[in-house]
């Protein structure tokens, strides 16, 4: 059924009744063209390109649990393309594209909004990478604007300007950043995949891998083994744990990230903020919640749980950025697995297993790269070759040297 | 989380800095197949689930290097020991 205004008036004068599902609970069939394992926002959204873009249907997305249960519930939900180096920025922005487009191609209202996100600056120096930052973007065709102090301040005139060890400076905006709604994306990728003949099956973990000779030919999951030409692991997290069941040790660490949202608000926070002296993010729910983050705890975890130290961090981080904050309550928190790469910086390559390909490395920014994700990982799993914006992507840039290090940190993935 | 510093007792982790993974071994740079070594050393990690040993910094205490062992899914910590053992 294809949502539009006409359905909901004729649902709407008939009780509702008329919905069905909007995907099918599928069983796993013996074998398909592709597998892709693991059914968050990047699974989902490689299986609906594979399908979409590169006419292979024969494809089943298996999920260990329920589809979007991982970090696409997660996150905080900011969609922006506003990165530095050249292997980065232009991939997300081909992602911020594919959002632009996205409800339309889906015929799913994601709650795409781009009410801009503001990255603010606190010292000269940091102005001036800003700016550079700035020009790498417009250089990628992304839109980027410097603000000064009082071009913030007719933003944001509740910010703490004349913080004592922080004063704001000023910002680098970008007015075509902003949100989507996190699960109305999964569900809008799994609908369309699903109308296009991909088989979503869940609560089917991924036990082993089947294997001819070096080449992987299927998975062994909790529901029976699943042969299949080609399969995409795009389980995040758990990438890890996944690849070693194919004897590969990869550059990347697990670690947990928190995330906050407090209690409901009248609208206060009307874009995307993040503060330039500390790690802190915060944007509005159209619910009313504020919902923000901060930095990664820093030591390994799969608990989807933190420790309080980070919630200390968080608070104050937000207190110096806008005080008035300081009275809200905290609906809920709560942790995810995030796929700490080596440089902070994403895989999206072939594997030394031939029939086996790796998405992964996302860090604590996987959510706004989902689309490109998708649209990459479905090229390269289709062609065997990497879609022109994400050729920097290879997993083995860590052996020859192209590291993508937007920070800088070096290999040391609780830094980044 | 608290870390059982055996020089200052449990801690609060936050007065803690984190390393990493601390069953690495740096390898001889000498040897013929040192960049391999060398690319495992640096870049690749078993990242279990599980019983993990890595290395704490108690930089607001003592200021010693500990291994710790403990277990990334739930956090319990199954001790810690003097990275350059007990002096």
């Amino acid at each position: 059924m294809r949502y539009s205004f006409l359905s909901l008036l004729k649902n709407g004068l008939t009780g509702q009744a008329g919905w069905k599902p909007a995907w099918r609970d599928a069983a796993p069939k013996p074998a398909y063209d592709v597998i892709i394992v693991g059914g968050g926002g990047h699974g989902l959204a490689t299986a609906f390109y594979l399908a979409s873009e590169h006419g292979i249907r024969n494809i089943a997305v298996i999920e260990k649990g329920h589809i979007g249960s991982g970090n696409a519930g997660r996150n905080t939900t900011i969609i922006r393309s506003n990165y530095l180096l050249p292997g980065n920025e232009p991939f997300y922005e081909w992602s911020m594209k594919l959002w632009e487009g996205l409800e339309q191609a889906l015929n799913y209202n994601a709650m795409v909004s781009q009410r801009g996100i503001l990255n603010l600056y606190h010292s000269d120096a940091q102005r001036d990478a800003y700016a550079r930052r700035g020009n790498a973007m417009r250089l990628a065709g992304a839109d980027s604007e410097l603000l000064d102090r009082e071009g913030v301040r007719a933003m944001y005139p509740f910010l703490d300007f004349d913080n004592a060890r922080f004063p704001i400076q000023g910002g680098l905006a970008q007015r075509r950043g902003g949100t989507a709604r996190h699960d109305a994306v999964v569900w809008g990728y799994a609908r369309a995949a699903d109308q296009l003949g991909v088989d979503i099956v869940q609560n089917c973990e991924v036990t082993g891998f089947i294997s001819e000779g070096d080449a992987i030919v299927g998975v062994e999951t909790s529901r029976g083994a699943i042969r299949a030409k080609k399969v995409g692991l795009a389980v995040a997290g758990s990438s890890s744990r996944v690849a070693k069941q194919a004897g590969l040790r990869l550059p990347m660490e697990s670690h947990v990230l928190q995330a906050f949202v407090s209690e409901g608000l009248k609208p206060v926070v009307d874009g995307v903020i993040t503060f330039g002296a500390g790690h802190f993010y915060i944007s509005q729910s159209d619910k009313g919640g504020l919902v923000f983050g901060g930095d990664i705890d820093g030591y390994n975890s799969y608990a989807q749980r933190g420790n309080l130290p980070v919630v200390e961090d968080v608070a104050e981080s937000g207190m110096a950025l806008m005080p008035r904050i300081g009275r809200l309550r905290l609906l809920r928190m709560w942790g995810g697995i995030m796929d700490m790469s080596m440089d902070g910086s994403p895989i999206i390559d072939r594997t030394p297993r031939p029939g086996l390909y790796l998405n992964s490395g996302w860090c604590y920014g996987g959510f706004k790269a989902t689309p490109a994700s998708g649209w990459c990982f479905a090229h390269l799993l289709a062609t065997d070759a990497p879609h022109a914006t994400g050729t920097a992507f290879k997993l083995d840039r860590f052996r020859t040297g192209h590291l993508i290090d937007e920070k800088g940190v070096g290999a040391q993935p609780n830094l980044h | 989380m608290r870390i059982p510093c055996p020089y200052c007792g449990a801690r609060d982790a936050s007065e803690f800095a984190y390393l990493g993974d601390a069953t690495l071994t740096r390898p001889d740079p000498a040897a013929p197949d040192a960049a391999d070594a060398f690319h495992d050393y640096v870049y690749l990690r078993d990242n279990p689930a599980g019983a993990h040993s890595e290395w704490w910094y108690h930089s607001g205490g003592c200021r010693r290097w500990l291994k710790v062992t403990r277990d990334t899914t739930s956090h319990a910590i199954a001790g810690a020991e003097l990275a350059g053992g007990a002096k």
